[in-house]
């Protein structure tokens, strides 16, 4: 039977591709889910409308990262996908609502005329409680989780903690920041000097939060302050909270000097970061310090086969997803598009 | 407070309520995907504006119900590990992949050209709004490809083997890809969406012509819709059938089930109504046709067929659902091909589109397909129970390691929440209806009629286009 497994290190590289599929469901989404926690400070309905032309024709593919991040561990790691959904069912069902407000609102909107106001708080508290949950399970899933045997073995309201609200709240911060940097790159005038004002005001906040949490996470485990903290270790990873800092002060001033692309990409580069620390103080663990990834690994037969269509399929998606944002260019308008 | 309701049991009711709600969806945008491709194909070979009026009606509300098709299909590829954790653990290395391949080949394809199909008009050519339309009727397409195979799978499964880890490997892929019941009941379920679309478009025709307005577009929706009736209504009883003798071969139980048999005999009768009763193991008040149940499952009066007693009780499924479930789809698909007959005799009488009582039949019929659709889906599902994977695992082995409480609770939630979403999405897509095609264009554009001073200039391109 087919199997690639002599030749290839799967469990590596699928470890990996989840990874990059999280990474990209969190950058993608991230800035549609920004711009719906924005969206009822924006000053005007005209800037409301615009906020959501600019994302309306996106938002759809990159929900779609996220079911190829669940369907994926479910495929490659389903031993990590059996024992995360339960101990994360509560929040993950919330998230799921919470998108689903968030998705319905952008076709009821477009439709509405006198409830259109209630759209507007379904796409907004929606995309807050979508993301509140995201960083919640974050929170919940860095503490470690209870595991026998092959199952979760903990209770249904272990995610929630005075640690993964923090996180919850945190991750309202940061999406904000994606946001309202891609407002800032896709619209004008009035919508564009608000999003600038808004960004800088949230990307105190979102270093507040990134201290926060690297501070906390080597305090939470020896095995994390020894990975960090021991030599030569330190000076490896030195660049990563020292990168950090040069792209805060680099948003800032672009933020002041008037810059309209550069704020949004060094945006997704503080959560390139800080998703790279997180990775590297996880290592190798899918569920923290129970299951690896070559633990929870599916059949080598079964990667295999996933792997081939993964690596014709994934250049050819991302290749017309970029398309899809060319034929999109350019500043969004705030009359109804269809 | 939950505590003395089976977990396994909310949990079957959650994923029945949810899956249930989702198909509604799907059910409507695979036919009605492939429809609109077909009508921009027409506009961009007759010209004929009509066509493109049509199609601008129609993507908006294909646009509401792919909306709610993808919210809720994200909870389905979350509700494997959420409620069916072992079940994911155990059969994760066979039907991983599947899901895998359904996100990578079609749900980024539907997703991401949905976007320029719906607000790409004047940013692509119309050849590239075409190639949209059509790329995303393929995804809805290759979207059914594998999620019905992995049902399939778990109907009738094979190239597997069990582990002495008790986990599920595989050994050979395309056999678990094409598993026996799987093109059988990919056709079933292509035909069964094509037939819900024609109806919904059929009776919405019809209801314009009804009101006396749109004529000119609701002749071309009738018209179309009646095609359909015509021709693969009739399709779909061949198909039907056909899947039926393969359930025969491969889940007895489950056809017993459907026919309300439950003694092992030759010559086995047609029961057409009755109650079938679990507990004294028969059927009660049973009307039958002789022999004719032999005749449809064996093809031979004396044919001898299966009864339900052959299984012991906790091996057969719920049977008045499937029994009942099978007769509103059989009898649903009967009306649809009447539906057709009476379309073809009264095209043939030139009054296809001027009967009023026609027109009252055709609305009648709107919600038909979703009926039988679902219908056709407890059959297949309550049918092959008390086994999640036939004949390899139960369904209550393959239940979470969740208390009653947060199952009960996410239950409540998601019935409130699609209560809400379904009720506004029906009330928009209500409102499309009623304001119908054209609606900004009737007074003037491609009608001779001037232009009022106080509208908005609009752009128009090739063929009349309007944006």
């Amino acid at each position: 039977m087919f199997n690639l497994e002599p030749f290839l290190d799967l469990p590596l590289i699928w470890y990996s591709l989840i990874i990059i599929a999280v990474l990209l469901y969190v950058i993608l989404d991230g800035f549609d889910l920004g711009v719906g926690i924005l969206f009822p400070f924006a000053p005007s309905d005209t800037c409301r409308d615009r906020m959501m032309n600019s994302i309306a024709p996106f938002w759809d593919g990159n929900e779609t990262w996220l079911v190829l991040g669940g369907g994926g561990l479910f495929a490659a790691f389903p031993l990590a996908y059996a024992i995360l959904m339960p101990a994360l069912y509560i929040p993950v069902t919330l998230m799921l609502l919470g998108l689903i407000f968030r998705g319905v609102a952008f076709e009821f909107r477009f439709k509405a005329e006198s409830s259109r106001r209630i759209w507007d708080y379904a796409f907004h508290f929606g995309s807050l409680l979508a993301t509140l949950m995201q960083g919640m399970i974050l929170g919940a899933v860095v503490q470690g989780i209870d595991v026998e045997g092959r199952s979760f073995a903990g209770g249904s309201f272990d995610w929630i903690n005075a640690y993964s609200v923090m996180t919850g709240i945190a991750l309202i911060f940061g999406y904000a920041l994606l946001g309202s940097t891609w407002l800032v790159m896709k619209t004008e005038d009035a919508t564009q000097d608000w999003a600038r004002k808004s960004a800088s005001y949230v990307l105190g906040y979102v270093g507040l939060f990134l201290g926060i949490v690297s501070v906390s996470m080597p305090l939470m485990k020896a095995s994390i302050r020894e990975l960090w903290f021991s030599l030569p270790n330190v000076f490896f990873l030195l660049p990563i909270p020292l990168l950090t800092a040069a792209l805060f002060v680099l948003i800032w001033r672009d933020l002041h000097t008037g810059r309209e692309y550069r704020p949004f990409f060094m945006s997704i580069g503080v959560f390139l970061m800080g998703y790279l620390g997180l990775g590297i103080s996880l290592w190798p663990w899918l569920v923290p310090h129970q299951v690896t990834y070559q633990q929870a690994a599916a059949a080598p037969e079964s990667q295999s086969l996933l792997l081939v269509g993964t690596a014709i399929m994934l250049p050819v998606v991302l290749a017309y997803t970029a398309y899809c944002y060319y034929v999109f260019r350019g500043k969004a308008s705030h009359e109804s598009a269809y | 407070m939950f505590d003395t309701l089976d977990p396994v049991l909310l949990a079957r009711i959650q994923f029945a309520f949810t899956i249930s709600f989702h198909i509604i969806f799907p059910a409507f945008t695979i036919g009605l995907a492939s429809w609109l491709a077909v009508l921009e194909w027409r506009w961009l070979k007759t010209g004929n504006v009509v066509y493109a009026e049509i199609y601008r009606m129609w993507v908006k509300i294909f646009a509401v119900a792919f909306g709610m098709g993808v919210v809720s299909g994200i909870v389905m590829s979350f509700q494997f590990g959420t409620n069916w954790s072992v079940f994911a653990d155990k059969s994760g290395n066979i039907l991983g992949p599947l899901l895998g391949y359904e996100v990578l080949t079609a749900f980024f394809l539907e997703a991401s050209f949905l976007g320029v199909m719906l607000f790409g008009w004047n940013r692509v050519s119309p050849r590239m709004h075409f190639a949209a339309t059509v790329i995303v009727a393929c995804g809805t397409l290759i979207s059914a490809f594998w999620i019905l195979s992995a049902n399939s799978w778990m109907q009738t499964p094979q190239g597997f083997r069990l582990g002495d880890d008790g986990l599920l490997y595989p050994t050979d892929w395309l056999a678990v890809v094409f598993n026996p019941s799987f093109p059988y009941r990919f056709a079933h379920m292509i035909v069964a969406t094509y037939l819900t679309t024609a109806f919904v478009v059929g009776g919405i025709g019809a209801f314009y012509l009804w009101r006396r307005k749109h004529e000119k577009h609701a002749r071309v929706m009738l018209g179309m819709a009646m095609i359909m009736a015509v021709f693969v209504a009739p399709t779909q009883l061949l198909l039907g059938d056909l899947h039926g003798l393969n359930t025969l071969e491969h889940q007895p139980a489950k056809v017993a089930a459907m026919e309300g048999l439950w003694e092992t005999q030759r010559g086995a009768p047609l029961v057409l109504f009755g109650w079938p009763d679990q507990e004294a193991q028969t059927t009660r008040y049973a009307i039958e046709i002789p022999k004719l149940s032999s005749l449809i499952l064996t093809h031979d009066l004396d044919g001898e067929v299966k009864g339900l007693k052959e299984w012991p009780r906790d091996e057969q499924p719920p049977v008045a659902w499937v029994f009942w479930s099978f007769r509103i789809m059989v009898g649903i698909g009967m009306l649809m091909i009447l539906t057709g007959v009476m379309a073809l005799v009264l095209y043939l009488r030139k009054r296809l589109f001027t009967t009023p009582w026609f027109q009252y039949w055709c609305m009648a019929l709107t919600p038909s397909g979703f009926i039988a659709v679902l219908a056709g889906w407890f059959v297949t599902e309550i049918g092959r129970q008390p086994y999640i994977i036939y004949n390899v695992m139960r369904t209550a082995e393959a239940a979470s390691p969740v208390g009653s409480q947060p199952i009960a609770l996410s239950l409540a939630a998601f019935v409130v929440t699609y209560g809400v979403v379904f009720g506004a999405g029906v009330y928009y897509i209500a409102r499309l209806i009623a304001k119908g095609p054209a609606a900004e264009e009737t007074a003037y554009g491609d009608h001779g009629v001037p232009k009022p001073p106080l509208v908005a200039p609009r752009v128009t391109a090739k063929g009349g286009e309007h944006v």
